[in-house]
C-alpha cells in the first residue's frame, strides 16, 4: 500500500470534517439533529468499509439535487405549444416527461389539467412525496405538518393564504400523493400563447403553479 | 408464479376504503378508511410499501387504484363545496365493492 494512501486513511479516522463529501443536513420541524448525526455516522461506516465512496455519497447528492423548476417549465410550455404532446403528457405523463430527455425516477407521473372549471392541488399528507426528479426537492412548506394536513382537510382556506382566492363554481381536486403515483399539475396556457416563444413561456412557469397553490 | 390478470375494480365501481388496523408503513390515511368513493384510474402493480418497509421485496405486486372522494363525504365540516373532491391511490386489498 502507498504511503499516502496510508496518510489518507489515518486523518480521516480521527478528524471529523467531512470535506470529502458534501453535507446533507437533516433535522426536523423543532430543529432537532439527531437523524443528521446518524446520517454523519452511517455514511462514515460505509465509506470506512468501503461500500460507498465519498465522490459517489456527493454524485448522488448532485443528482438529488439539480432536477429543477426549469424541467417543469419546459414539460409545461411545450404542452402549451404542441397539442399532440399535451395529449401525451396527460395520458402517460412519465413516457411524455421523458421524451423531452428528463430522465424520470419515479414510477409513474400522473398529470393533472387545469382549465376553467377545475383547479388541481398537490400535497403528500402521509410524508414528502413530490415529482423530484422534475421539480427537485420541495419547499420546505410542502413538508410541514400544517400543509400536509389542512391541503385535504381545508384545501380553499390554504389557497387563500397562498393568496389564491378560488371562485365557488370552480372543481377543486385535490391528490394526496400518498402511493406511487406522482403528480404534477399543468396550468392553464397564457393569453396569447401562440404568439410566443417557448423561453418566455418557459419563465412564466413557477414551482407553485406545478403543485397548484398558484392558478 | 401464477400471477392474475384479474382485476376486482373497474372504473367507474363504488368502493369503500377498508380499516384494517395494521401498524407499520402503512400507506392509506385514516381520513379516508371507511369512506366511499369510486375508481376513477388503475395504475398498476406496485409492491406493498407495508412489505418493503420490512425488507420482504419478493412481492407479489399489489393492483393499486386512484379513487376520488366528494369532500363533503371526508368531512364533517360543512363549508366544502359539493363539487370538490380528493383523489388517493388505494392498494387492492384495502378495498371493498360498496353498494
Amino acid at each position: 500500500m502507498h504511503e499516502d494512501h496510508d496518510d489518507h486513511t489515518h486523518d480521516h479516522s480521527h478528524d471529523h470534517t467531512h470535506d470529502e463529501y458534501e453535507a446533507l443536513v437533516i433535522e426536523d420541524d423543532a430543529g432537532n439533529i439527531e437523524a443528521q448525526i446518524i446520517i454523519d455516522a452511517l455514511q462514515d461506516v460505509l465509506i470506512s468499509k468501503g461500500l460507498l465512496t465519498a465522490p459517489e455519497v456527493t454524485k448522488e447528492i448532485e443528482k438529488l439535487e439539480s432536477p429543477g423548476i426549469h424541467l417543469g417549465a419546459k414539460v409545461v410550455a411545450k404542452a402549451w405549444t404542441d397539442p399532440d404532446y399535451k395529449q401525451r403528457l396527460l395520458s402517460n405523463g412519465k413516457s411524455a416527461v421523458q421524451e423531452i430527455g428528463i430522465a424520470v425516477g419515479e414510477a409513474q407521473i400522473v398529470v393533472v389539467e387545469n382549465t376553467d372549471e377545475v383547479h388541481n392541488l398537490i400535497t403528500c399528507t402521509l410524508c414528502s412525496c413530490y415529482p423530484r426528479s422534475i421539480l427537485g426537492q420541495p419547499p420546505s412548506w410542502y413538508i410541514s405538518k400544517a400543509y400536509r394536513a389542512r391541503t385535504v382537510r381545508e384545501p380553499r382556506s390554504v389557497l387563500s393564504e397562498f393568496g389564491l382566492d378560488l371562485e365557488d363554481d370552480v372543481q377543486l381536486i385535490v391528490h394526496d400523493s400518498n402511493a406511487d403515483m406522482r403528480y404534477l399539475v399543468l396550468p392553464q396556457a397564457p393569453a396569447g400563447v401562440e404568439q410566443m416563444e417557448a423561453d418566455g413561456l418557459e419563465a412564466m412557469v413557477t414551482r407553485d403553479h406545478l403543485i397548484g397553490v398558484s392558478r | 408464479m401464477s400471477e392474475t390478470k384479474f382485476r376486482r375494480f373497474d372504473i367507474g365501481d363504488l368502493v369503500e376504503v377498508l380499516d384494517l388496523g395494521k401498524s407499520g408503513h402503512v400507506r392509506i390515511p385514516v381520513y379516508v378508511r371507511g369512506k366511499r368513493g369510486h375508481v376513477i384510474q388503475y395504475c398498476g402493480k406496485y409492491l406493498n410499501p407495508e412489505d418493503l418497509a420490512v425488507g420482504k421485496t419478493a412481492g407479489p405486486a399489489i393492483d393499486l387504484y386512484r379513487v376520488e372522494f366528494t369532500q363533503t363525504s371526508l368531512w364533517d365540516e360543512p363549508d366544502h363545496p359539493a363539487q370538490d373532491r380528493l383523489i388517493i391511490e388505494i392498494y387492492d386489498h384495502w378495498l371493498t365493492a360498496a353498494k
